[in-house]
């Protein structure tokens, strides 16, 4: 099942209002984890608005899909996708990083609704996601369970013991999508720890990997559907993305990775993606 | 001497048990299965026993993932490797989130077999104890392990518990029901309370008889549930024995002689003895070579008390 034109539009008009909303509420806020969170906008808007079986109106319903952001500094992404897919009001996104509001730092289970992992410490989160893998299997559930990993976090060695044992319980209902933007928050992965040949390393681990422009809504949706094609090994979707993409001042920046950012160049940024003019005063001035 | 039971051996057939009526009940295990105990799980629940290979971080967000969809994930292995090796995917996945996972340490405190200071868990009482969400429980013996993890199925919460590798008699009394946050006395006494847990209930009863004749009446209280600790238990031994000394299978950094001294320094104060490991690492050696090596023999604790309550 290919998507026609209009639905691929209207999913890149979703990946571009994720990216609208995460710089207004940084650019308000002044601050934020920006490079990871707008790398991963096109991989939230096809995940959340296409991909993932999941109800708003039902949060908790025993057969949804499980959707767990490992590299939780990029939460402000899935919040506000969430958000927009009415898990929670847009009044909530006007309190980024408060004490008593659910928008923490890094996502919480039972803080956010539709967050299904508490996540944050890197490295953590693809271990929870084949327990949930294996649990979906003993169940006979067709439940489908996705982790989206940053590159930087896939130097922790839990990580690899998690992808030992997704291979191990061959687990097909389980997708890794990697969000390889290149940097960390000190530098490029290639000075701070080389990860190629990743997909190599994937399939020598047992797992069916792919490699997709993880801006590309097309490819994102091909990419998942083959997914569900794979049987008996778990895959991997490598999705080269552009740390900050949609932030000039810190696009393919490891700067961006958590950044002061000034009004001015917010609005520039909600400028250049089209944002109207009253939205931007509205939301920064 | 009545018959002995090492705590462990129990592990594998009562949660067989307890998954016979319980079907979300699940066992995850890092390569330790046969020390553990639980080969009879294994082959008894195939499909419900996940085996991870020696990876306890993965162990611990394998489980809390399990315990999203439903299950009731009983974690095990070494209790050193529990708490310091896997210290933040217990909080990271566990604690924080309070999913119903119960992790069981085997081989608590010095008593490792002859494995010596690297499987030696001096720290996991701290550990424990000091993540928020966390229940911690080292039951007595054999059959108090038995009420503790019929209460875990219950529990839906994040909780440690403490199994002891070696046999050790019966120390709970007739009709005794395990109840968080209850201590059980063993040895009523007016001059001096010891408090223990474990496997030093048994040298710790000695060294109150040792006390008995040298003309000091020593209660001996079990604190089997660590955390939440029996705080009016402390209180009344503090207003009703003047002198308060533990004995830790642990650091007495952070172990139960710490938790007994908070509450006696907050509530009511009294003069508090720890005695456990003091800023030292384990050694391997038989349990009775490491109990006279480490100060925990009867006739140690006794002296200690001796000296202590004469001051």
């Amino acid at each position: 099942m290919s998507l026609s034109k209009l639905e691929m539009e209207q999913l890149e008009a979703r990946a571009n209002r994720i990216r609208i909303e995460i710089i207004k509420i940084m650019g308000r806020f002044g601050y934020g984890h920006i490079g990871g969170s707008l790398s991963i906008a096109e991989m939230m808007a096809v995940l959340y608005f296409h991909e993932l079986k999941v109800d708003p109106k039902n949060p908790k319903f025993e057969d949804r899909d499980r959707f767990i952001l490992s590299k939780g500094h990029a939460c402000f992404a899935q919040y506000v996708a969430l958000a927009e897919l009415g898990f929670i009001s847009k009044e909530v996104l006007r309190h980024p990083y408060e004490v008593d509001s659910p928008m923490q730092a890094h996502p919480e289970l039972g803080e956010f609704p539709g967050i299904e992992m508490t996540t944050g410490a890197l490295g953590q989160g693809l271990s929870a996601g084949v327990g949930m893998a294996i649990g979906a299997k003993l169940r006979q559930k067709g439940i489908r369970v996705y982790v989206l990993l940053g590159d930087g976090e896939m130097d922790e060695g839990q990580v690899w013991e998690a992808i030992m044992l997704a291979s191990k319980y061959r687990l097909d209902n389980l997708v890794a999508l990697v969000d390889y933007n290149h940097f960390t928050l000190s530098g490029a992965i290639e000075e701070v720890m080389p990860l190629d040949p990743l997909s190599d390393k994937f399939r020598a681990f047992g797992w069916h990997t792919m490699e997709v422009d993880g801006h590309s809504v097309s490819q994102l949706v091909s990419a998942l559907e083959a997914a569900r094609e794979i049987k008996g090994k778990p895959t991997a979707i490598i999705a080269t993305t552009v740390k900050g993409r949609g932030f000039a001042p810190l696009e393919n920046k490891y700067e961006s990775h958590a950044a002061n950012i000034s009004r001015e160049q917010a609005a520039d940024a909600l400028r250049a993606l089209g944002c109207p003019e009253q939205e931007i005063q509205q939301a920064l001035f | 001497m009545s018959e002995q039971i090492a705590p462990r051996d129990v592990l594998g057939v009562t949660l067989i048990d307890l998954a016979q009526n319980d079907r979300d009940l699940i066992v995850l295990d890092a390569d330790f299965h046969p020390a553990s105990k639980l080969k009879p799980f294994k082959e008894r629940f195939p499909e419900r026993f996940i085996e991870v290979g020696i990876a306890e971080q993965n162990m611990m967000g394998v489980a809390a993932g399990l315990s999203t969809i439903g299950f009731k994930p009983f974690v095990c292995t070494v209790a050193a490797f529990c708490s310091r090796r896997a210290c933040d995917q217990v909080m990271v996945s566990i604690a924080l989130p309070r999913l119903n996972v119960k992790i069981l340490g085997v081989y608590p405190g010095i008593f490792v077999g002859l494995n010596g200071a690297t499987h030696q868990s001096l720290e996991d009482i701290a550990i424990m104890r000091a993540l928020a969400h966390m229940t911690l429980l080292h039951p007595s013996d054999a059959w108090e392990l038995q009420q503790v993890l019929k209460f875990a199925t219950e529990f839906d919460q994040p909780m440690y518990v403490r199994v002891a590798r070696d046999p050790v008699p019966r120390f709970i009394p007739e009709g005794y029901q395990f109840q968080l946050g209850r201590s059980f006395m063993l040895r009523q006494g007016d001059d001096v309370t010891l408090i223990t847990y474990g496997e030093l209930i048994g040298d710790t009863l000695d060294a109150a008889k040792l006390l008995e004749s040298s003309g000091i009446s020593a209660r001996v209280i079990v604190m089997s549930s660590i955390k939440p600790i029996d705080e009016q238990a402390i209180i009344r031994a503090a207003e009703e024995t003047r002198y308060i000394v533990t004995i830790d299978n642990h650091s007495v950094y952070g172990g139960v002689g710490s938790a007994v001294a908070e509450v006696v320094c907050e509530k009511s104060p009294a003069k508090v003895k720890r005695l456990g490991l003091r800023d030292r690492f384990g050694r391997s050696g038989s349990n009775e070579a490491m109990k006279k090596k480490f100060g925990l023999t009867a006739e140690d604790i006794a002296r200690e008390v001796m000296d202590f309550c004469s001051r």
